[in-house]
């Protein structure tokens, strides 16, 4: 006799795998992207200064991923082809925001649809304009829905609560000290949230420290490549933060990504 | 698999999969109709294109400079008189090339885009060996092109950063920066082979006289704008002899492309600098030349 295969309804099998990719990505750090008068801000907690969630995909383009590493890493090399291949082949200015976007949206809505396995991220694909109405900001989800946000973006853990707390702040071109400082301290809220569990929230919230964030930006003020790191220094100095030595490190240091500790998930 | 899935419009499966961080590779697996001089007729080609000439670099304790002339010919004929020969191909490296210029154009926008793509996908920057080497083999990949008489030889040169040194993130590095870094300088045959040259170099139809020139004006104690005013007399020097090399042409204003690479970056001198220069060698010939007459 031949086994008779078990049935699962389209929607049963959809809610499941919605299930299975939201409970990842709420697992990992904040990741947030916000427009501010020069640019546009990428901020994620991460104290890898290697396994990087925030990256430059093209001259105005910039990408920022929450989830499984290896999965976002894999759509964030993905888009430097497609990116680089159509500015090799047309022009410079041929590349946009948009087209990669559209591009990601097609890839992770059949690879939700196709796969047993959907893939465990959420993406943000920022495109620098030359004034600042002409920024674009897409989040991009497991599933392929894309949306198209006009002032910031946040992803990753609590990020209804950090989403909440850079609303409350938020202001269309504030300059960069000022985008940074909310963004920090909207991340700090929800990483706090997420460590006292979710009633927590009140009670005073832990900066984190510069080398626990990743920063960067696309700055309207550079020619040709805009994306820039902002790192050691120069962001204690934006920060604010005391210019000493660095304290010891309070743990391992691991990218607060899914993918690290569950090596033998089933696919 | 994961890719099998991505539609007709998301990302082509190849782009999800593909291994290394090498942009011309990924063309050749998956675009290889981009490469520059591909699937050309069995026949001689020479003849056909506009050639460019020559390329003059020249190292100083605290970097490179690399020139060009601006002429291409084609022939007996001029083809241009402004075309660009010398590029920046990266934050820290410099190429020029002579040898079939439409091929020459294409080469130089690959490299720059190999390097880029390995900064991109890396997060780091190549050595700059590495760069040399990958050159060598885009070279290697033109020689079909090159037997058919396009052939192309690039002049390729720079400084070392430090291997860990990645200018996108490091920004402490970048407000301490090594005192100088010495210019290093890389001389390639058509068959894509590597040679890296001590002191100075020039590739291209005038090159025998510029070299030349420079064995009698360059030495290694020389700054930066004594090492400029020696490339700009070599290129001089090379259009005196070589009919396929263009001189300063005051009429028009057009000046040989001259770039300095220092640890603070690649720097395109302006046309404004260059003239002063030029104008200098000229006159410094013409008391020679009334020296000689009276």
């Amino acid at each position: 006799m031949t086994q008779m295969p078990y049935y699962a309804s389209a929607e049963q099998v959809m809610r499941d795998r919605s299930e299975y990719a939201r409970k990842g990505i709420s697992r990992g750090r904040g990741v947030a992207v916000l427009t501010y008068a020069d640019g546009i801000l990428f901020i994620a907690e991460n104290p890898s200064t290697t396994l990087h969630k925030v990256g430059e995909i093209y001259d105005r383009i910039g990408f920022a991923a929450v989830g499984r590493y290896s999965e976002y890493e894999t759509l964030r090399q993905a888009g430097i082809r497609l990116a680089d291949v159509r500015g090799y082949s047309y022009n410079r200015r041929d590349v946009t925001g948009r087209v990669l976007a559209n591009a990601y949206a097609q890839t992770l809505g059949a690879i939700f649809t196709e796969q047993m396995k959907p893939y465990e991220v959420e993406v943000c694909v920022a495109e620098l304009g030359e004034q600042p109405r002409r920024d674009e900001l897409y989040r991009l989800t497991f599933d392929g829905s894309v949306v198209d946000e006009p002032d910031f973006v946040v992803m990753g853990a609590q990020a209804e609560a950090v989403s909440a707390a850079i609303r409350s702040g938020f202001q269309a071109r504030l300059p960069l000290r000022e985008a940074l400082a909310l963004a920090a301290s909207a991340l700090a809220s929800g990483a706090a949230a997420a460590a006292n569990g979710k009633a927590a929230g009140a009670g005073t919230v832990q900066a984190l420290p510069p080398q626990k964030l990743e920063v960067a930006v696309l700055d309207r003020n550079r020619t040709k490549r805009t994306f820039h790191r902002i790192s050691g220094a120069a962001l204690r100095d934006l920060l604010g933060a005391p210019d000493g030595p660095e304290p010891a490190p309070d743990g391992p240091s691991t990218p607060g990504d899914v993918g690290e500790d569950s090596s033998g998930s089933p696919a | 698999m994961a890719e099998r899935g991505a539609g007709s419009s998301g990302l082509p499966p190849g782009y999800l999969s593909a291994a290394g961080s090498s942009f011309v590779d990924f063309l050749g697996q998956e675009a290889a109709h981009l490469l520059p001089a591909r699937g050309l007729p069995a026949a001689s080609g020479a003849g056909l294109a506009p050639h460019a000439t020559t390329i003059v670099a020249a190292s100083f304790p605290g970097g490179v400079v690399m020139g060009g002339d601006r002429r291409a010919t084609m022939g007996n004929l001029i083809a241009s008189r402004d075309i660009d020969k010398v590029f920046a191909a990266d934050e820290y490296s410099v190429v020029g090339i002579a040898g079939t210029a439409g091929i020459a154009g294409e080469l130089v926008r690959l490299f720059q885009v190999e390097l880029e793509h390995y900064e991109k996908i890396e997060g780091t920057t190549l050595s700059l060996d590495g760069k040399a080497n990958r050159l060598a083999a885009m070279i290697r990949g033109n020689l079909g092109a090159a037997m058919q008489g396009l052939a192309v030889v690039p002049l390729f040169a720079g400084v070392d950063v430090r291997p860990d040194h990645d200018p996108l993130t490091d920004e402490e590095a970048v407000q301490t920066p090594a005192a100088s870094l010495p210019g290093r300088i890389f001389g390639y045959d058509v068959t894509g082979g590597l040679y890296e040259e001590r002191g100075y170099h020039a590739v291209g139809s005038g090159s025998l006289f510029a070299k030349g020139s420079l064995k009698k004006t360059w030495n290694q104690q020389m700054g930066q704008d004594e090492v400029v005013h020696a490339i700009v007399e070599a290129l001089y020097d090379a259009a005196d002899e070589d009919s396929a090399t263009g001189g300063p042409d005051m009429v028009r204003g057009l000046m040989p492309s001259v770039f300095a690479v220092t640890n603070t970056g690649i720097e395109r001198l302006d046309d404004a600098a260059v003239t002063a220069v030029a104008s200098q060698v000229i006159a410094q010939r013409q008391e020679l030349t009334e020296g000689t007459r009276s």
